[in-house]
C-alpha cells in the first residue's frame, strides 16, 4: 500500500508533465502559436519530449546519490509522458507539417539525417512505451531490461537529431548534450568501480 | 403466413454495458480519428495569391544575428538603435571612392513601393511590401570602372550596440555581395521602408540590400559599405558553413540544402506549407543570367 504521500508526489508530477502540452494545446486553440507555428508545435513538442526523457535518465543517479527508492515509480510515468510528446511530436510533422506526404516523408528521411535519426529515437521511445505496463516486464523477464536499455540509444539520437535542427545556434544542444553526458557518464564511472552490494547500475 | 420470431438470446450473450460504451468510444475515436485524417492540410500550390505578411509580424519576426539569434528578440533589442547620422563608404573599383552621407548617396533616385516574397533559407517566406531605390539606378550614380564585376555589401561594425556581435556565432561584419549583372537586374533595391514607413532597425534600418530571387541572408543589412570588386567576395555564410550556403544562394526547390528540404516553404503567419518556385517565381526576370550554369554546384 503505496503511502499517501507517494501518490500525492505521482500524481503532481504527472500534472506537471502535462502542463507543456496543455500550454500548446491552449495556444493552438487560440491561434497564438507564434508567426511559425509549424515550428512552435514541433520546436516545443520535441523539446519537452527530449528533457522528460533526460529526467528519466536521472532517476537512477538521483537514486544512489539520495538513497532514495521512491523515485523509480516516478520513472515508468515520465518515460511514457516523454513517448506521449514524442508520438505527438511525430503527428506534428507527419499530419500537419508534410500534410499526410507519405513519399515526401519517406524522401525525407532518407536523404536527411535529422528526419532518420530522429524517426529512429521514435521508434525506440514507442518500443519502450509499448513494453512499460507491468504486465509486459512479467511477460519480457529477463530480455525487457535489455529492451530498455535502448533508452541510451534513443537519448544519444535525439542529442544529435535536436543538434541538426538548428541552422547555427547549437547553445540548447550542446547544454542538454551536457547533461545528457554527465548522466551517462556516471553509470559507465559507477559500472567500472567494483562493486560490493548493488545489483545493477538500473 | 410466417410470423417472424425474435430470436430469443441468451443472458450471456448480451454485451456487458462497460465494454458496450468501450466500444462505442473506441468507434468515435477511430472514426474521429479517420475524419481528421481527411482534414491533413493539403500543400498550397505555388500560385497561391500572395498576401502581404502583416506589418507587425515582418517586424517582429526577424534574422538578425547582430543582435540576437532568437527572432522575435531582435526587435526589442534593437528599438533603441540609432540611425542617424549614418554614412555609407564607397570604396573599391569605381571613379570616385568616396563617404556619403545616406540621404546623399540616395538623392534624386526615386523611392518605389516593390512587394516582394521573401524567401528564408530555413524554408519559411513571408511577402513584404518593400520602399526602395532600384540598385541598378545607385550603381549607375556611382559609376563604377570597367574592372568592377562584382559588388560587395558590408554591414555595421559596433558591438556596443549590436549585442549579438559580442558573440563569434558568424565572423563579423557581415558580408554579403553579388555579380555584377546580378545587381544590375531591375529586380535589385535597396530598402529604405517597409509598408510605406521608415524601416525599422530590425529590419536593417537605414539601408537593406533586397534580391527577392535569392535567399533572405543575401540581403545585407544596415548597410556601411559598398565596395566593387574584381573578385568574388567572401561572403558571411559562406565563410561559416561553406557546403550549406553559397554565394549564389538562388532559390532552388531542386537543390537542397544538406540537412533539410528547399522544396516547400512554411508560410509564416498561416498554418501551412506552399510550393517553392525556381527563383522564388521570379525566373522569368532573371534565369537567363544563370543560363549555361549548373545551380547545383553553383548554389
Amino acid at each position: 500500500m503505496r503511502a499517501a504521500y507517494q501518490r500525492v508526489l505521482w500524481w503532481t508530477v504527472f500534472v506537471a508533465a502535462a502542463i507543456p502540452a496543455s500550454r500548446l494545446l491552449l495556444r493552438f486553440y487560440h491561434d497564438d502559436l507564434g508567426p511559425d507555428p509549424l515550428v512552435t508545435l514541433e520546436h516545443g513538442t520535441g523539446f519537452w519530449a527530449f528533457v522528460l526523457l533526460v529526467v528519466t535518465l536521472s532517476v537512477t543517479p538521483i537514486r544512489r546519490l539520495t538513497g532514495w527508492n521512491g523515485v523509480i515509480k516516478l520513472r515508468k510515468m515520465l518515460g511514457n509522458w516523454s513517448a506521449a510528446y514524442a508520438l505527438s511530436h511525430v503527428i506534428i510533422y507527419v499530419w500537419l507539417d508534410q500534410g499526410l506526404d507519405w513519399h515526401g516523408i519517406w524522401t525525407d528521411a532518407l536523404e536527411h539525417k535529422r528526419i532518420f535519426l530522429g524517426l529512429l529515437a521514435f521508434l525506440i521511445l514507442l518500443t519502450l512505451a509499448a513494453t512499460s505496463p507491468t504486465f509486459m516486464i512479467r511477460r519480457l523477464g529477463r530480455r525487457w531490461s535489455t529492451i530498455h536499455k535502448m533508452v541510451y540509444a534513443a537519448v544519444i539520437l535525439a542529442v544529435i537529431h535536436f543538434a541538426l535542427t538548428q541552422k547555427l545556434d547549437w547553445r540548447e544542444p550542446i547544454l542538454w548534450g551536457g547533461a545528457v553526458l554527465v548522466l551517462l557518464g556516471a553509470r559507465v564511472w559507477w559500472a567500472a568501480r567494483p562493486r560490493t552490494s548493488e545489483s545493477s547500475v538500473t | 403466413m410466417s410470423r417472424f420470431v425474435t430470436p430469443r438470446i441468451a443472458p450471456s450473450e448480451i454485451t456487458d454495458e462497460k465494454h458496450f460504451w468501450d466500444r462505442r468510444t473506441w468507434l468515435a475515436t477511430v472514426g474521429a480519428g479517420l475524419g481528421a485524417l481527411a482534414y491533413a492540410p493539403k500543400r498550397l500550390s505555388a500560385q497561391t495569391q500572395d498576401t502581404p505578411t502583416p506589418y507587425d509580424t515582418i517586424t517582429g519576426y526577424n534574422n538578425f544575428y547582430e543582435f540576437s539569434t532568437d527572432k522575435e528578440a531582435v526587435r526589442e533589442l534593437a528599438a533603441n538603435f540609432r540611425t542617424t547620422p549614418w554614412t555609407v563608404s564607397v570604396e573599391g573599383e569605381v571613379k570616385r571612392p568616396k563617404k556619403y552621407e545616406l540621404a546623399e548617396l540616395l538623392r534624386g533616385i526615386p523611392v518605389e513601393e516593390r512587394t516582394y516574397r521573401h524567401r528564408c533559407v530555413e524554408a519559411w517566406s513571408m511577402v513584404v511590401p518593400w520602399n526602395g531605390v532600384s540598385l541598378a539606378a545607385v550603381i549607375r550614380k556611382l559609376e563604377p570602372t570597367s574592372k568592377a564585376k562584382y559588388i560587395e555589401f558590408t554591414t555595421l561594425m559596433d558591438p556596443e550596440r549590436m549585442p549579438g556581435q559580442r558573440r563569434g556565432i558568424l565572423q563579423w561584419p557581415y558580408v554579403e555581395g553579388l555579380r555584377m549583372d546580378e545587381a544590375m537586374n531591375p529586380l535589385a533595391i535597396l530598402v529604405t521602408g517597409i509598408y510605406g514607413r521608415p524601416v525599422p532597425a530590425q529590419n536593417g534600418a537605414p539601408l537593406r540590400l533586397v534580391v527577392p530571387w535569392k535567399y533572405g541572408f543575401k540581403g545585407a543589412k544596415s548597410i556601411v559599405k559598398i565596395r566593387f570588386t574584381e573578385r568574388q567576395p567572401v561572403t558571411t555564410w559562406a565563410l561559416t558553413a561553406p557546403d550549406e550556403y553559397g554565394f549564389y544562394a538562388n532559390v532552388n526547390p531542386a537543390v537542397d540544402h544538406p540537412r533539410w528540404s528547399q522544396a516547400s516553404e512554411r508560410i509564416i503567419g498561416r498554418f501551412g506549407r506552399k510550393e517553392t518556385l525556381p527563383f522564388n517565381g521570379y525566373a522569368e526576370q532573371v534565369a537567363s543570367l544563370y543560363r549555361g550554369m549548373d545551380l547545383r554546384v553553383n548554389f
